[in-house]
């Protein structure tokens, strides 16, 4: 009985990585872009079911809304946009990038002998700073979801980088196809709004459950898998859901393009200011120990900040809890911003 | 560093907090510019942002030169478990760089931007700039090596909207953004993937940890294929041959001060990222040693060799200058493959003076831009009479490229030759000399074109570039006569910077 | 033989790298280049996650050793390596390639709504998302370049 758990779970990965290869076989001789988008849908869905095996729930979470929700999402809007055709292929092409791709392929496969085994809980990798997490974790942070106390806490910085990257891209997506004072909207082809009655009354019974959703994996990101990025996806799906079936004129009407943007800008701000308060507060740059003032416990009645027992801990539990905030508004008006990007552009061609 | 240990500008209270205030500062005000009303708001965001970043870069720079390296644990968590900035002389040194080019492109940036960027993207176009600007700083300063990769993308990811946003003016801007992006992201996954196999190896992301347990394992094909994949990932953004092939494209396409901020920082960020793994981290070696001697410094040569060739038949400017900076890229490299305290101290010189020169080319490259079509060698013809500041400035600029005496390229090269003399390697000293000579004649073209020439019969008469644009111009090539005459200041940092690297100092 | 059973993840993860390499190398549409950008940068992802698997591990999550779920993980596997390499009883995997790849991800959605951006943007400008016809008329616009008065 004892080593059958470990030998299924050696089995699925197998099993999951060779049908990747599959996939990823099958994306690279596709001549549809259309199909070769849906099968990278497929590819990441499949990732996340690996990354469940390997027991990476808060990454498998990621993988499946960012890589099979937006990215197949905004794939599908760039090849709507462009008028894609089939892809050609000529077989000249493939004899230089197959020779570059074998040569670095050897390197690659030379440099994984010198690895440790997969799986070994001794390898440098598995037996330093990530074990030390999972020890100090509940007396330092006293969040039962160790990758968000990381994530959230001892590389918030990272996290703040990854929230900016976000931004960045906002910005990009919105410098290059983005709306200005200057660019009109022409009055909306009938074509974006769907007027079928089933698709209309399906969309307002999902899209505030859509947004319940998106709040509950953001506030119950400490205790299980969750978080602001996976929350902010979903939450960013309400109105894109929205425009698909009532039209992009409607969404637009009721989360206007200026504010979706600022938006953006809070959330940073917002994981920003966290940062600063901790410094004014005497501790370092995002030092959520020092977040709240010295002696606060003393005036607040015990209880309304959390377990007195834990008092040191309140915080690192509000820290979490403000940066992951400023995570959510980011990402979910970012994704929003690049919708609205791709789509309103399908209105200004001709 | 020495000039550096009087200067208190800041009270002790923002001084030890001044690291992550360099960073921060930024990526506050890009916030700022993104919901400023209008471009002219921004750019006053922008020039106020990059004050408060040299500023508080002069204080860092201070402190280190007191302290030895500064360590600032974010979060409150000590490395390893949490992120650390380490900033010692060369990290200093990079942060005064680009603090200061990101000044003087922000005062650029208030009439550069009024003839390449359309008026509704300008308070975008600023808060991009500004997240660049964090992001290269946040590169230099940072002492864990996923924390450079966040920042690396950072950046970048700013930087290709940028570089698109060229478009308005030349529609090839696009293409060579696309390019550019394809390349950068490449090399970003290959410096991930890099980084992953020193974690397998050492089970530590922070540089300065990593640094003696890659020294306790000895000969490790991971190890060795880590360095490999790190090098030639940032090779990628450090434009090092034969991995330059985005640089073209994106210089010449780009707004002039996109052009500028590349140029000045971009490629060198990455340089920087380059010495610090080889010289920091990684264990001394044979392998090290090998790699320095027969991969490093044979594609730095034909980088100075090829691409100096290159832009003697390139026709338009802006690619000129292009080929150049690939070229003037394996310069520095060629400093740094030496492994001598010399030969890093010429590689870190010459990467300041080759920032503050391209930067007054570039610069006033966009200044002739903003008043007529400029763009090849002969609709240069006769511009030093149309715009003689201007010209002025790009002569020195061009002067200090080619190392004529009394610039700080001269001085620059100069280092270089000696620390080659000193190494023993003289056939490093004859590629110096070729590619002189090559930048002399691609150079000299140029500036023929413009000195000596008439201006094209029924073309349109360019004018002088407002003041506002002249300043920022000036101060680098300025800075480029300034410091051939009195190097004092970048030698000093360049020298510290160098001995801090190979163990001399901390 | 045994190099591949104890490293199989990794040899796996390198074939998916080339397959997302060759994929962007060897189109010239720029659409797929993206998506074999993105099969590439997947494809480090997996290599992070498969350093971080502890056999017989569990999500990072804290469980406690006498609950329902912590008897369950640690009845297959034996009580001395439960004691040596768990934490609290419980044998999880490493978080930290987690962190690490959650934020490469992100990362990744992000460069890759940006290049399809700029794809758009170069179907409005030349007409087409092939780069050897894009690459013909960048050639025939440096040819014109300086030309007009």
């Amino acid at each position: 009985m004892s080593e059958i758990a470990l030998q299924v779970n050696f089995a699925l990965n197998i099993a999951l990585l060779l049908m990747l290869i599959a996939v990823g076989v099958a994306i690279a001789r596709m001549r549809s872009l259309l199909a070769a988008i849906l099968l990278m849908g497929v590819y990441s869905l499949v990732s996340a079911v690996w990354l469940i095996v390997m027991d990476a729930a808060d990454v498998a979470f990621t993988e499946a809304v960012v890589g099979a929700g937006i990215s197949t999402i905004v794939l599908l809007g760039a090849i709507l946009l462009v008028r894609a055709g089939p892809v050609r292929h000529n077989w000249r092409m493939t004899i230089a990038p197959a020779v570059l791709v074998l040569g670095v392929g050897g390197l690659l496969v030379y440099a994984m002998t010198g690895l440790p085994e997969f799986g070994d809980p001794a390898s440098p990798a598995n037996a330093y700073v990530g074990r030390n997490y999972l020890i100090q974790t509940p007396d330092e942070i006293g969040v039962p979801n160790v990758v968000t106390a990381v994530l959230a806490s001892y590389r918030g910085f990272d996290t703040l980088g990854e929230t900016v990257v976000v931004f960045a891209a906002g910005i990009g997506v919105a410098l290059m196809l983005g709306f200005g004072p200057r660019s009109s909207l022409p009055p909306l082809p009938a074509a974006m709004g769907d007027h079928h009655v089933v698709l209309r009354v399906t969309a307002r019974l999902l899209i505030p459950l859509i947004a319940l959703f998106a709040f509950y994996v953001q506030f119950h990101g400490d205790l299980g898998a969750g978080g602001g990025f996976q929350a902010g996806v979903i939450l960013a799906v309400a109105p894109i859901l929205h425009a698909l079936v009532f039209g992009l004129h409607e969404t637009i009407a009721a989360l206007p393009v200026r504010a979706v943007r600022s938006i953006a800008t809070l959330g940073v701000l917002l994981f920003a200011g966290v940062g600063v308060i901790c410094m004014i507060n005497g501790g370092g740059f995002l030092d959520y120990d020092h977040l709240f003032p010295p002696g606060v416990e003393a005036i607040i009645p015990p209880g309304l900040l959390g377990d007195p027992d834990h008092a040191h801990q309140w915080g690192q539990h509000f820290g979490i809890f403000f940066i992951e905030l400023g995570v959510l508004l980011t990402v979910a008006a970012t994704m929003v911003t690049i919708f609205y990007g791709f789509a309103g552009r399908a209105v200004e061609e001709p | 560093m020495i000039l550096f240990e009087a200067l208190y500008v800041a009270p002790p209270a923002l001084t030890a907090q001044a690291p992550i205030l360099v960073i921060a500062g930024p990526l506050i005000g890009a916030c700022a510019a993104a919901l400023s009303p209008g471009g002219r708001t921004a750019w006053v965001v922008s020039v106020l942002t990059a004050v408060f970043a040299l500023w508080m870069a002069v204080a860092v720079a201070g402190e280190v030169a007191r302290e030895g390296a500064i360590d600032y644990a974010l979060g409150g968590f000590a490395p390893p478990m949490g992120i650390a900035l380490r900033i010692d002389a060369l990290g200093a040194t990079m942060a005064l760089l680009i603090a200061s080019v990101g000044l003087m492109g922000a005062l650029y940036s208030g009439h550069a931007l009024e003839s390449e960027v359309r008026a509704e993207k300008r308070t975008l176009f600023q808060s991009g700039y500004l997240v660049c600007l964090a992001g290269f700083l946040g590169l230099v300063l940072t002492g864990d090596a996923f924390n450079a990769f966040v920042f690396l993308e950072v950046s970048s990811i700013g930087t290709y909207a940028l570089v698109a946003v060229g478009e308005a003016r030349d529609r090839r801007a696009l293409p060579a953004a696309f390019n550019y992006l394809i390349f950068g992201t490449v090399g970003a996954t290959l410096y991930v993937l890099g980084v992953g196999f020193l974690y397998a190896a050492t089970g530590t992301l922070n540089l300065a940890d990593m640094a003696p347990r890659l020294a306790a394992l000895g000969d490790n094909s991971a190890v060795q294929a880590g360095l490999a994949f790190i090098v030639a990932g940032l090779g990628v953004k450090a434009a090092m041959f034969p991995l330059h092939g985005w640089l073209l494209g994106a210089y010449a396409g780009a707004p002039s001060l996109v052009s500028v901020f590349l140029a000045a920082t971009a490629t060198k960020a990455a340089i920087y990222l380059i010495i610090r793994f080889v010289f920091g981290v990684f264990p001394e070696g044979e392998f090290g040693e090998n790699f320095l001697r027969w991969i490093l410094a044979p594609l730095a040569a034909a980088a100075v060799i090829i691409c100096s060739m290159q832009a003697i038949f390139e026709r338009e400017v802006r690619r000129i200058l292009a080929f150049s900076s690939v070229a003037q890229v394996g310069f520095i490299l060629l400093g740094a493959s030496l492994a001598t305290t010399a030969g890093l101290s010429a590689g870190v010189f010459y990467l300041v003076a080759h920032a503050l020169m391209k930067g007054a080319l570039f610069m006033a490259v966009g200044a002739f831009a903003i008043s007529v079509r400029a763009r090849t060698v002969e609709d240069f013809s006769g511009i030093a009479r149309e715009a003689p500041w201007s010209a002025a400035a790009f002569a020195v600029g061009a002067a200090s490229l080619v190392g004529a005496p009394l610039t700080m390229g001269f001085l620059a090269k100069w280092s270089l030759v000696s620390s080659a003399l000193q190494a023993g390697e003289i056939w490093i000293v004859v590629v110096l000399a070729i590619g002189s000579l090559l930048t002399l004649i691609y150079v000299g073209r140029i500036l023929e074109a413009m000195f000596f020439r008439a201006p094209v019969r029924g073309a349109e008469r360019a004018s002088e570039a407002p003041v506002g644009v002249l300043v920022p111009l000036f101060v680098f090539s300025g800075l480029s006569l300034w410091f051939g005459v009195d190097a004092t200041l970048p030698a000093s940092l360049a020298n510290a910077s160098a001995s801090v690297l190979m163990g001399e100092a901390p | 033989m045994s190099v591949a059973a104890t490293h199989f993840n990794y040899l796996a993860v390198v074939v998916l790298m080339m397959i997302g390499l060759y994929v962007l190398f060897s189109t010239r549409n720029l659409i797929k280049q993206m998506i074999g950008l993105g099969l590439f940068q997947t494809s480090t992802a997996l290599f992070y996650i498969s350093l971080g698997k502890v056999s017989g591990g569990t999500a990072a999550i804290k469980i406690y050793a006498d609950s329902v779920e912590g008897r369950m993980l640690a009845a297959p596997l034996d009580p001395d390596f439960v004691q040596q390499f768990g934490v609290g009883g419980v044998v999880y995997s490493n978080p930290l390639p987690h962190v690490l790849i959650l934020t490469a991800i992100v990362v990744g959605v992000a460069t890759l709504s940006v290049g399809l951006s700029i794809a758009v943007r170069i179907r409005e400008a030349y007409g087409t998302v092939e780069a050897d016809e894009i690459e013909a008329v960048t050639r025939v616009d440096a040819a014109r370049v300086g030309r007009d008065p």
